[in-house]
């Protein structure tokens, strides 16, 4: 009962091995081949798939196509986000994708045969998710229907509703100007540039500010290097994202003008930094791990796990509703076909492409978007090229398996590297 | 005893429909020792100590903690008196760090924002407290941990929450011999900070590695609580098993009767407890 044989190394916190960049550089590897990938093979897909199509189409790397690939993969993005909440607790929302077709609906309803005000008609649609959210969320928790099966009653029943609302499947649409703009139109060019410096400072403060705090504490903090590393990336990327989309991509600038950041990318980044908020820094959003992770524990530590089950249910309908509106605005219009075909399973597979687990417990809503952004590249290259839906479905397809795959593979590399 | 017990029951029964678990049930355990709970398959123990952690509702029997009477009837209740159980799954989530385990459902926030770094500073404490220095990183995921680091872990975290009353169940059950052996040293570290330590085993040699006094259960009776000098490995086995050894224990007629009482019901007991 006296010696341990494990490494005796003190309880202050040691995060790496070495603290230094060289250091992280190295747990990360370690990690990597640990099994824990996290987004890399969803980031890895993302320049494979670039490049190849890159190669393939010279249309694929221009500035026009580019802004295309940010509005073309909103709405599938949008509900991925969502759906990390759902997944995070094992569960599954089927209906997301009806879900956004609905709260279209209702929204183009209101503003093209009711007359109302854009906002009232977007907060009406909004409103409506909330309660679709609200409804299988009770159902799955109070009641104890596998969210399987709930959801695949309302992905038939809303369905239905949505044909209900559109007459029979008689399209509308839409010609408010600010409700067009949301997935068409782009930001001025200075607007977009403003909008990057202060996202790089932001996020520099907040990295500064957050290595002070445990420097003051006596933890053991980032380095300095590993944190001027992290905001440089950004820095360059993002700067580089914003220079594309600033660049002239009309075919014939003297008759129209089409530059700037499109304004989905601003919506996309302010929902991504609330969600990441929730999900990281609120005791919510551990709750919501912790649930996702073992039930039973988070029940006995006094999480009130039926209540945080009907809230993502919530966040996942609430978002599949502001999908739905950025959808209709993107086509103009709400048809009956909105949300349906094979919106949902793009999503649900956007989400664990971009590695959240099917088994609950483990995601994040940045790599929602990049599997999103992974997912729009595949349609939009593909289409490019020429190939039909028959090809972009079977290369999708087998995408997902590869991703599932990965997971599965690591998952097994992680049991045995003991993570 | 000269010093008033921490944790003091009188006369606990409790039944499930007709069986009776516990019948006349006394138990006390001090500040500053642990206490083994021994007993065999469906004595009670398990029974006895969801009475005290509030899962079950005792029938009857008198509760005294730190010397003035108290009634538990939820977990909520235990916990507000600074009683924590350690139980036997842990109930740890593997996809979170340390951490974030240890203040699972009660997370430090300041304006509504975790604050990361008090509470990585109060885990750290309370593991220096205890002596624990196998732990390589606070922030490592639990699924990265051997089986005795998840017992420290939850061990800790019953101690971060300022337990007065730490109950184990069985925490060496799953356990390798190093660690086991750390546990045990940790179990031990415990009891010298002054906590009061219960725990549930069915090991002897670790019951006799670091308990100061041993209550042996026998079909739901106690059949003797003495100190742990005070009797021979051989003799505890034989309170285990027969409810009586020389004596000590119970009575003859008793332990007959309780034979007989419990044979059949053995089994339910043990569906019971589940």
């Amino acid at each position: 009962m006296t010696t341990v044989e494990e490494q005796p190394i003190a309880t202050t916190p040691a995060p790496v091995a070495e603290n230094t960049l060289g250091g992280y550089v190295r747990e990360y590897f370690a990690k990597v081949r640990g099994g824990d990938v996290g987004a890399l093979p969803a980031v890895a897909g993302l320049v494979v798939a670039c490049i190849i199509f890159g190669i393939a189409n010279s249309n694929f790397f221009t500035d026009r196509n580019f802004a295309n690939l940010f509005q073309q993969g909103a709405q599938v993005t949008i509900i991925a986000m969502g759906l990390v909440f759902v997944l995070l607790l094992g569960e599954i929302d089927l209906s997301a994708g009806f879900t956004s077709g609905v709260c279209a609906t209702v929204m183009a309803v209101l503003l093209t045969q009711h007359g109302w005000p854009w906002y009232w008609s977007v907060l009406a649609g909004i409103g409506v998710g909330l309660v679709i959210g609200l409804f299988l969320g009770s159902l799955v928790a109070k009641l104890g229907i596998p969210s399987f099966i709930v959801t695949l009653a309302a992905f038939l029943g809303l369905q239905g509703v949505q044909l209900l609302f559109l007459s029979g499947g008689t399209a509308i649409t839409i010609h408010n100007s600010t409700i067009l703009a949301i997935d068409n139109n782009s930001m001025p060019t200075w607007l977009g540039w403003t909008l990057y410096a202060a996202c790089v400072v932001v996020y520099a403060a907040l990295r500064v500010m957050r290595s002070l705090g445990r420097r003051r504490r006596g933890l053991v903090p980032e380095p300095w290097t590993v944190t001027a590393a992290r905001v440089l990336a950004l820095a360059v990327i993002a700067g580089l994202a914003t220079f594309a989309l600033n660049s002239e991509r009309s075919p014939n600038p003297l008759v129209i003008s089409l530059k700037g950041v499109p304004i989905i990318v601003p919506i996309i980044l302010i929902l991504l930094v609330i969600l990441t908020f929730i999900l990281s820094r609120t005791a919510y959003g551990r709750h919501m791990y912790a649930i996702g992770g073992n039930a039973e524990a988070a029940r006995r530590a006094g999480i009130r796990v039926d209540r945080l089950r009907i809230s993502a249910f919530v966040f996942c309908s609430t978002l599949a509703a502001i999908a739905g509106i950025v959808a209709a605005s993107r086509q103009s219009g709400v048809d009956s076909n909105l949300g349906g075909s094979n919106t949902l399973l793009y999503a649900v597979g956007a989400a664990v492409i971009g590695g959240t687990s099917l088994f609950g417990g483990k995601g994040r809503v940045l790599d929602a978007i990049i599997g999103g952004a992974l997912i729009a590249v595949i349609d939009n290259g593909m289409g490019l090229i020429g190939f039909d839906a028959s090809r972009k479905f079977i290369v999708t397809g087998i995408v997902l398996l590869i991703a599932a795959g990965v997971d599965a593979i690591s998952r097994r590399r992680a049991a045995a590297a003991g993570r | 005893m000269a010093t008033t017990p921490l944790l003091d029951v009188r006369g606990v029964n409790k039944s499930f429909g007709a069986v009776q678990v516990l019948r006349d049930v006394d138990f006390s355990a001090n500040a500053g020792e642990v206490t083994a709970l021994v007993g065999d398959n469906g004595a009670g123990k398990s029974t006895l100590i969801k009475c005290i952690g509030g899962i079950y509702t005792s029938d009857s029997g008198e509760y005294r903690f730190d010397g003035k009477p108290v009634t538990i009837h939820t977990p909520r209740d235990a916990s507000d008196l600074g009683i924590e159980i350690v139980y036997q799954d842990l109930a740890l989530c593997d996809n979170l760090d340390i951490v974030q385990n240890m203040f699972l459902g009660r997370e430090k926030v300041s304006h509504g924002i975790l604050d990361e770094p008090t509470m990585e500073q109060m885990a750290a404490d309370t593991l220096q407290g205890l002596s624990v220095r196998t732990v390589k990183s606070m922030r490592q995921l639990v699924s990265s941990l051997s089986g005795g680091q998840r017992q420290t872990v939850a061990i800790a975290k019953a101690v971060l929450w300022n337990g007065k009353l730490v109950i184990l169940d069985e925490p060496t059950a799953a356990l390798g011999v190093a660690q086991t052996a750390q546990v045990l040293e940790l179990v031990r570290q415990l009891a010298d900070n002054g906590l009061c330590v219960v725990l549930i085993s069915h090991n002897m040699n670790d019951v006799f590695a670091v308990a100061d006094s041993i209550a042996t259960l026998y079909l739901g009776q106690m059949a003797a609580q003495v100190k742990a000098s005070d009797v021979t490995f051989s003799q505890v086995v034989e309170l285990i098993t027969a409810g009586r050894s020389g004596e000590l224990g119970l009575r003859p007629a008793t332990a007959g009767a309780a034979a007989n009482h419990g044979g059949g019901g053995t089994i339910d007991m043990n569906g019971a407890q589940e």
